[in-house]
C-alpha cells in the first residue's frame, strides 16, 4: 500500500462527488424558477439511490469476476463490500475500498448527467426507479467493459479477466468518455424521445432563470474534474500530473472555441456559452487526457467547444426536446474525445500509443470508433427499453397541468425563491402548531 | 388635484426625484413595470436559441399635486427624464376626486 497514492485517490473521490452537486447547479440555473428544485433533486436522488446500490452490489457487478460471458461481473462476489475491508485487500497500490469509493462517484455522476435531457416533466418517484434500474442494467455492465482491467499474475497470465472494451478491443478511455459521457448522452437522447417535448417547446420561451448558478455549477464541475481525470491515474504520479494539465488546457481551449462560434453565429459571446464550452471541453478530454500531449489537448478542446456549440441546434432541427443539451454536450463531446484519440494520441503521453497524426496509422482509430459506437448503441437501446417499461407501468411523465404550473410544486411541494411577493407570506396550518406554546 | 403618472427609464429616477424635491413635491410612489412603446423590445440568445424580449423594464412614478402646480411638475419630470433617445417614456395627467391622509383623516389638498 502506498500512502501518497491512497491520499490522492481518496481526495479525488471527494472531488468527484462534488461534481454531482455541480451538475445540479449547472442544470438548475438553466431551467425556469418553477422547476429548479426538481432539477436539483434529480441529482440528489442519484446520490441517494446509486450510492447505496454501489456498495450493496454495484461495485461487485462492475469489478468482480466475469459472469454471463463477460456481460457483467458477479454482483454477489463483493456483496456489501464483503472481503474488501481487510488491511491486506489492495487494488494496485491503494486499499480496495479507496478504489470502491472513487468509482462510486462516477456511477452517481453518470445518472445525474442524464437528468438534463428530461427537465421540467419527469415525475420524481419514477426517476428514482429509473436511476436504480438503469445503473444496474446499463452503467454497472458498461463500467465493467471499460474500467475493469484484466488481473494478471507475476508471469503476466490473466487470472481475473476484465471487460472487453478495455482488454480485448483495447480502447483508450482513461476516465470515462464512453462509460460516463457517451453512456449518459445516449440515455438522455432515448429518454427525451420517450418522454416527449415539454409543453410549449420550442415555441414558448424557456430562458435559463439563473446564469450565475450555471457558472457556479460549471466551476464546481471543472474543480471536481481534476479528481475525475487525474484521480483516474489511481496514484500520485506523473500520469496524474499530465492528465491534470491536459484537463486544464483542453477546457480552456473549449471555452474559447464555443465563444468564437457564438461571436460569429449570434453576434455576442455569452456567459452560458462560456460555461457550456468549459463542460464540453471537460467531457472531450476525459477519455483522452492520458493519451495526448498538451498541444493535442488544446486541439481536442477547441474542436469539442466549437462542434458542441453547433451540435446543440440539432434538437431544433430534429424536434426532440433534449432540454439542457445532454446530447449536444455529453454525447457529442464524448464521441469527439473518444474518437479524436485515434488522431491525436502521442506515444509521448502516458498511454504511449501513437494516433494517425503521429504516425500510428489507423489501428487505434478504429478501436476508438468501435468502442464509442458499442456503448452508444447499447445505452440507447437498453435505456429505451427500461424507459418504456416504466412509462407503461407506473408512468414516467408529469400530467400536463402540473407541468405548466411547475414541477417543484407538483412533486416536492416547495418553491425555490421567496422574494417578498404576496405568496411568501402564507399562513401556517393549524396542525403544524399543535403542542406549540407560542 | 391631479395624478401625474410618468413612465421613465430606470436610470433617470434620481434626477426626477431630485428635481421634484426642489419643486417642493414631498412624496411619490415608484413601481417597477415592464412595457414597450415605439422602442420595442430586444433579442437575447441562449445556446443559440433567440428569444425576443418584448417588454422593456421601466419605472412608473406617480405623484398627486394641486391643480396650480401641474404644469410645472410635468415640465420638470419631462426635462429630467429626457435623454433624447427612443424609449424615454411618457407622462400623463388624470384628475383626482379626493385624497385622504390615513394617519390624520385630513382630506383634499391638506392631505398632500
Amino acid at each position: 500500500m502506498d500512502k501518497g497514492d491512497t491520499a490522492w485517490v481518496l481526495t479525488s473521490a471527494a472531488l468527484v462527488l462534488l461534481m454531482t452537486p455541480g451538475v445540479a447547479f449547472f442544470y438548475g440555473g438553466m431551467v425556469r424558477t418553477k422547476s429548479v428544485l426538481n432539477m436539483l433533486m434529480m441529482s440528489l436522488g442519484s446520490m441517494g439511490v446509486v450510492g447505496v446500490l454501489w456498495v450493496l452490489f454495484g461495485y461487485s457487478e462492475a469489478f468482480g469476476k466475469d459472469v454471463a460471458g463477460g456481460w457483467f461481473a458477479d454482483p454477489f462476489e463483493f456483496w456489501g463490500l464483503k472481503g474488501l475491508l481487510g488491511a491486506d485487500s489492495l487494488s494496485g497500490t491503494i486499499p480496495s475500498t479507496a478504489f470502491v469509493a472513487f468509482q462510486a462517484m462516477f456511477a452517481i455522476l453518470t445518472v445525474a448527467l442524464i437528468s438534463g435531457a428530461v427537465a421540467d416533466r419527469t415525475r420524481f418517484g419514477p426517476w428514482l426507479v429509473f436511476a436504480a434500474v438503469w445503473v444496474t442494467l446499463v452503467y454497472f455492465p458498461v463500467a465493467h467493459w471499460v474500467f475493469d482491467f484484466d488481473g494478471k499474475d507475476a508471469a503476466g497470465n490473466v487470472t481475473d479477466p476484465g471487460g472487453w472494451i478495455a482488454n480485448q478491443l483495447k480502447v483508450i478511455d482513461f476516465a470515462g468518455g464512453t462509460a460516463v459521457h457517451i453512456n449518459a448522452g445516449a440515455a438522455g437522447l432515448a429518454l427525451a424521445l420517450l418522454l416527449g417535448k415539454r409543453h410549449g417547446w420550442p415555441k414558448e420561451p424557456m430562458k435559463p432563470h439563473n446564469l450565475p448558478l450555471v457558472v457556479l455549477g460549471a466551476g464546481l464541475l471543472w474543480f471536481g474534474w481534476f479528481g475525475f481525470n487525474a484521480g483516474s491515474a489511481l496514484g500520485a504520479n506523473g500520469t496524474a500530473a499530465v492528465t491534470f494539465i491536459n484537463t486544464l488546457v483542453a477546457t480552456s481551449a473549449a471555452l474559447l472555441g464555443w465563444l468564437i462560434v457564438e461571436r460569429f453565429r449570434d453576434g455576442k459571446p455569452t456567459t452560458l456559452g462560456a460555461a457550456s464550452g468549459a463542460v464540453a471541453g471537460l467531457v472531450a478530454i476525459t477519455p483522452a487526457c492520458s493519451a495526448v500531449t498538451p498541444i493535442g489537448a488544446i486541439a481536442i478542446g477547441a474542436i469539442a467547444g466549437a462542434v458542441c456549440a453547433l451540435a446543440i441546434s440539432l434538437k431544433y432541427k430534429f424536434g426532440y426536446d433534449d432540454s439542457l443539451d445532454v446530447v449536444g454536450v455529453h454525447l457529442v463531446g464524448g464521441i469527439i474525445g473518444t474518437v479524436l484519440i485515434g488522431f491525436f494520441a502521442s506515444a509521448e503521453a502516458p498511454a504511449a500509443v501513437d494516433g494517425l497524426f503521429y504516425g500510428g496509422g489507423w489501428d487505434q482509430l478504429w478501436r476508438q470508433v468501435v468502442g464509442a459506437l458499442a456503448v452508444l448503441v447499447f445505452s440507447f437501446v437498453a435505456t429505451l427499453i427500461i424507459g418504456m417499461v416504466i412509462k407503461y407501468t407506473i408512468g414516467f411523465r408529469l400530467d400536463p397541468e402540473a407541468e405548466v404550473t411547475g414541477i417543484d410544486d407538483a412533486e416536492h411541494a416547495e418553491s425555490a425563491y421567496q422574494q417578498g411577493g404576496i405568496n411568501s407570506r402564507g399562513s401556517i396550518k393549524a396542525s403544524a402548531l399543535q403542542g406549540s406554546k407560542a | 388635484m391631479k395624478l401625474i403618472t410618468a413612465i421613465v427609464k430606470p436610470f433617470t429616477l434620481d434626477d426626477v426625484k431630485d428635481a421634484l424635491e426642489q419643486l417642493g413635491v414631498f412624496g411619490m410612489t415608484v413601481s417597477e413595470v415592464q412595457g414597450y412603446g415605439r422602442q420595442k423590445g430586444h433579442t437575447e440568445v441562449y445556446r443559440g436559441a433567440e428569444y425576443a424580449v418584448d417588454f422593456v423594464p421601466k419605472l412608473r412614478v406617480e405623484v398627486v399635486v394641486d391643480d396650480a402646480s401641474v404644469d410645472k411638475v410635468v415640465e420638470v419630470i419631462v426635462d429630467s427624464a429626457r435623454t433624447g433617445k427612443i424609449g424615454d417614456g411618457k407622462v400623463w395627467v388624470t384628475p383626482v376626486e379626493t385624497i385622504v391622509r390615513v394617519r390624520t383623516g385630513e382630506r383634499g389638498t391638506d392631505a398632500l
